[in-house]
C-alpha cells in the first residue's frame, strides 16, 4: 500500500468534480452511464477510479476532458480544473487544455499511436502546439523525456514507427508524449491493462515515479485492486454509474463498507488461496441496464443484504469515519468484520 | 525493394504477352482480314493475292512470332489502312488521352474526397445522405448519356458551340440534327470542359464512397481519439491524423480507375470528337485495322501494369508498415 504521502492534503484540488452525469441517446432510450459522481485530486495525488468493466470509467474521463460520443450528454454542477470551470468553455479554449494541461493515457497502446507517423513527430506535434518554439526545441524535450524514463538511445527511438515497438515502449513513448507540455493532471484509462504482468508493474513504477518527480495529480482508472493497493492515495469504488464508496485507499482497504467493495476484496485471492474461486467479478449476478430511470439502490439484485427499502428509496453516501463514506441504506455496524460470513 | 521491382516487372512483362496473344488470336479469329483489305468486290484470287502481300497466309502462329519480334525491336507495323507508322498514330493521340485521363482522375479525386471525408464527419445526416445520393446518380448514369445531355444543353439550349469538340455537326441527338454549329478546328482547353466533367462523374462516386467508408472506420479509432486528446485543431485531427490513413485503399482505386480512363475514354472521346487512342481504337477496331487495335491493346495492358506498381509504392510510402514484397 502506498505508505509515504505525496501531496499536501491541505493544497487546494486541481480537478474538483461535482455531480457529473453523462446520458447517452441509444436506440432503446436514454442510458446514464455516469450518475452525479463527485471526486477530487489534488497536486501529486493518486486518485484511482475502480469497477468493473461498463460501470463508467472511461465515460466519467472522456466527460472531463470533453471527448464523449456525439450521442452523449454531459451535466455537472462544477468541473473545477485548476480554478477553471471546464464545463463553461469553448471548444476551442478546451482543445488548449488538452495534452497540455492535462494528459491522458489509454488502454491500449498498440492502437493509440498513429501508424504512420514517427514517434518523433507524434511527440513533438504536442509541444508545437501547446508551446509553439521551434522542431529544435520540442526534440531536446523528446529526447530528454525518453532518457527521464529510461529509454536507451533515444534519438535512433524517436525515428521509428510504433510498429517497430513493443507494446511495453509504446505506452511508455505514449505517457513521454503526454508529457511533453508537462500537465497538471495525467488522466490513465487502464494503462496496462492490455500489457505483459512484468511490463505492467514497469509502466506503475514509472508513472508512480514521474508523478512524484512532476508532483502531477494522476487519476488512475483501473479494474484491478491490485492496481489500485500499489498505486492509490484515494479510491473511489464504481458501480452501475455511481460511486458506491470512496475515501483514503487506507480506509477503504482496512474498511471496506459497501456489499460491493467487501465483495470485491474478498475476491482477492491471498497468498496461499487457491484462484480459481476468487476471481474478481465473481460476485454472482449481473449489472443491471442503465437504459432508463432506475429506482432504489443499483446493487440490490446482486446485494446480500438487500430489504425491502432497497428497491425503492433515495440511496445517498453516508459517511464510515472522516473522509471515507458509501452509499447504502444500511449503518457502517451492520458490516462489521464478523459479519462478513454473513454474506 | 529491388527484389519487388524485379518481380513486378517479369509480371508485367508475362501479363504483357499474355494479352498480346490473346488479343492476336481474337482480332485474327474474329474475320477475314485478307478480304477486308481486299475490297467488297473482291475475288478469290484478289483476296489470295492479298493475303500472300502482307503475309497473311501463313500459320497464325508464324505470324504472331513475327509481330512479336518486331514489336519487341520497337517496331508496331503500319496501319493497314493510312499506312502511317502504328508507333506514331498513338503517340501523337496519346496527349489527348492522357490529358483527358489526368484532368478527369484531378477533377474526380478534387471533389470526391472533401465529400466522402465530410459525409464521414456528418455521418447518418442529411449531408451524407446528399452525398451518398450524388454518388448513386453518378454511379448509375451511363457515360454516353450524361455526355449527351450535356451537350444538348450546352450546345443546343445556350448555344456555347465553343464548349464542344470538333465533329459536332456529324452528331444527331434524338434525332435532331445538331447544325448551325461551328465546327473548330484544333481542340482547346475549352473543348475539354465536357469531356473531363463527363469522366470525373464517371470517376468521381467510387472514390467518394471509399474515402467515406475508410474515414468512418479510422474517426473511431484510438489513435484519432489520441490525436484529440492531444488537443490538436479539428483540421489537424481530420487530415493529418485520420485521412493519411483512410487513403491507402483510395490509391489503390484511383490507379484502376486512371487504367480504366486512359482505355475506356473512346465513348466519350467520340461523342466529344476528341482524337485521342479511344477514338482511334474505335476507329480501328471498325476497319479491322489489326496492327494498331493489336498495340494499343499491349499499351493499355503495360499501363495497368505500370498503374498498380504505383499505387503499391505510393502506398509503401504512405503507410510504413506496408512492405514491397
Ligand atoms: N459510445 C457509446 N454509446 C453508447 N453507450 C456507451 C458508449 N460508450 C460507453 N457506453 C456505455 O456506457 C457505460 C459506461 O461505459 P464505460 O465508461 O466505457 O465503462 P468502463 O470504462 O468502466 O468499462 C456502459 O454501459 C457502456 O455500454
Ligand atoms: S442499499 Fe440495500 S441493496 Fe444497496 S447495498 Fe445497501 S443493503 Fe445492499
Ligand atoms: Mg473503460
Amino acid at each position: 500500500m502506498s505508505g509515504a504521502h505525496h501531496y499536501n492534503p491541505d493544497d487546494p484540488p486541481v480537478l474538483e468534480v461535482e455531480d457529473l452525469s453523462v446520458d447517452i441517446k441509444v436506440p432503446a432510450g436514454t442510458l446514464h452511464a455516469v450518475n452525479k459522481v463527485s471526486f477530487s485530486v489534488r497536486p501529486g495525488e493518486t486518485l484511482s477510479l475502480v469497477g468493473e468493466s461498463g460501470c463508467g470509467k472511461s465515460i466519467t474521463s472522456l466527460a472531463i476532458m470533453r471527448l464523449l460520443p456525439k450521442a452523449a450528454r454531459l451535466s455537472a454542477s462544477k468541473i473545477i480544473f485548476d480554478g477553471q470551470d471546464l464545463a463553461a468553455l469553448s471548444e476551442k479554449q478546451m482543445a488548449r487544455l488538452r495534452g497540455n494541461r492535462i494528459g491522458m493515457i489509454f488502454q491500449d497502446p498498440m492502437t493509440s499511436l498513429n501508424p504512420v507517423y514517427r514517434i518523433g513527430d507524434q511527440l513533438e506535434e504536442i509541444y508545437l502546439r501547446h508551446k509553439g518554439g521551434g522542431r529544435r526545441e520540442a526534440r531536446e524535450r523528446a529526447e530528454y523525456l525518453l532518457e527521464k524514463i529510461g529509454i536507451i538511445n533515444p534519438t535512433q527511438r524517436l525515428t521509428q514507427f510504433p510498429h517497430q515497438l513493443s507494446g511495453g515502449l509504446r505506452q511508455r513513448m505514449m505517457i513521454a508524449m503526454m508529457l511533453m507540455c508537462d500537465p497538471k493532471l495525467i488522466i490513465a484509462d487502464e494503462p496496462t491493462t492490455a500489457l505483459d504482468v512484468t511490463v505492467q508493474v514497469q509502466i506503475l513504477q514509472l508513472l508512480r515515479s514521474l508523478q512524484e518527480e512532476f508532483r502531477m495529480a494522476l487519476i488512475l482508472i483501473t479494474h484491478n485492486l491490485g492496481v489500485v493497493a500499489r498505486m492509490a492515495d484515494h479510491v473511489a469504488v464504481m458501480y452501475a454509474g455511481q460511486v458506491v464508496e470512496k475515501g483514503s485507499s487506507a480506509d477503504v482497504f482496512r474498511h471496506p463498507t459497501h456489499p460491493y467493495t467487501r465483495g470485491l476484496l474478498e475476491c482477492i485471492p491471498h497468498p496461499g488461496q487457491s484462484a480459481t474461486r476468487n476471481k474478481l467479478g465473481s460476485i454472482p449476478g449481473i449489472v443491471p441496464s442503465l437504459v432508463g430511470r432506475i429506482d432504489g439502490c443499483t446493487f440490490r439484485n446482486r446485494c446480500n443484504y438487500a430489504f425491502g427499502d432497497c428497491a425503492t428509496a433515495q440511496v445517498g453516501l453516508r459517511d464510515v469515519e472522516d473522509g471515507h463514506s458509501y452509499r447504502c441504506l444500511l449503518p457502517p455496524e451492520t458490516f462489521a468484520a464478523g459479519k462478513l460470513e454473513k454474506a | 525493394m529491388a527484389n519487388f521491382l524485379t518481380r513486378r516487372l517479369i509480371i508485367a512483362l508475362l501479363v504483357a504477352l499474355t494479352v498480346s496473344i490473346v488479343g492476336f488470336s481474337l482480332l485474327r479469329l474474329s474475320g477475314d482480314l485478307a478480304a477486308v483489305l481486299a475490297g467488297e468486290d473482291a475475288s478469290a484470287e484478289d483476296i489470295a493475292r492479298t493475303a500472300a502481300q502482307y503475309g497473311l497466309d501463313r500459320h497464325l502462329i508464324v505470324q504472331y512470332l513475327d509481330w512479336l519480334f518486331n514489336a519487341l525491336r520497337g517496331n508496331l507495323g503500319q496501319s493497314l489502312f493510312t499506312h502511317e507508322p502504328v508507333w506514331e498514330m498513338i503517340t501523337s493521340r496519346l496527349p489527348v488521352t492522357i490529358t483527358l485521363a489526368f484532368a478527369a482522375l484531378f477533377f474526380g479525386l478534387l471533389i470526391a474526397i472533401p465529400l466522402g471525408v465530410l459525409a464521414a464527419v456528418k455521418a447518418n445526416t442529411w449531408t451524407d445522405r446528399g452525398a451518398l445520393f450524388v454518388a448513386v446518380m453518378g454511379q448509375a448514369t451511363p457515360n454516353f448519356w450524361f455526355a449527351l445531355i450535356l451537350i444538348y444543353v450546352f450546345g443546343v439550349w445556350w448555344r456555347q458551340a465553343t464548349i464542344l469538340g470538333v465533329r459536332l455537326a456529324e452528331i444527331k441527338i434524338f434525332g435532331m440534327q445538331l447544325s448551325g454549329l461551328p465546327i473548330s478546328g484544333g481542340a482547346t482547353w475549352l473543348h475539354y470542359v465536357l469531356p473531363v466533367v463527363t469522366l470525373a462523374t464517371f470517376v468521381m462516386p467510387a472514390i467518394m464512397r471509399i474515402t467515406r467508408t475508410g474515414m468512418m472506420e479510422v474517426l473511431n479509432s484510438d489513435y484519432v481519439r489520441t490525436a484529440r486528446a492531444k488537443g490538436l485543431s479539428p483540421g489537424k485531427v481530420l487530415f493529418k491524423h485520420a485521412l493519411r490513413n483512410a487513403i491507402l485503399p483510395v490509391v489503390s482505386l484511383a490507379a484502376v480507375q486512371l487504367g480504366f480512363l486512359l482505355s475506356g475514354s473512346v465513348i466519350v472521346e467520340s461523342i466529344f470528337a476528341l482524337n485521342g487512342v479511344g477514338y482511334l481504337a474505335f476507329e480501328s477496331i471498325k476497319r479491322i485495322d489489326f496492327p494498331v487495335v493489336q498495340s494499343i491493346l499491349v499499351i493499355l495492358a503495360c499501363s495497368y501494369i505500370l498503374l498498380t506498381l504505383l499505387a503499391d509504392i505510393i502506398n509503401a510510402k504512405l503507410d510504413p508498415r506496408v512492405r514491397l514484397e
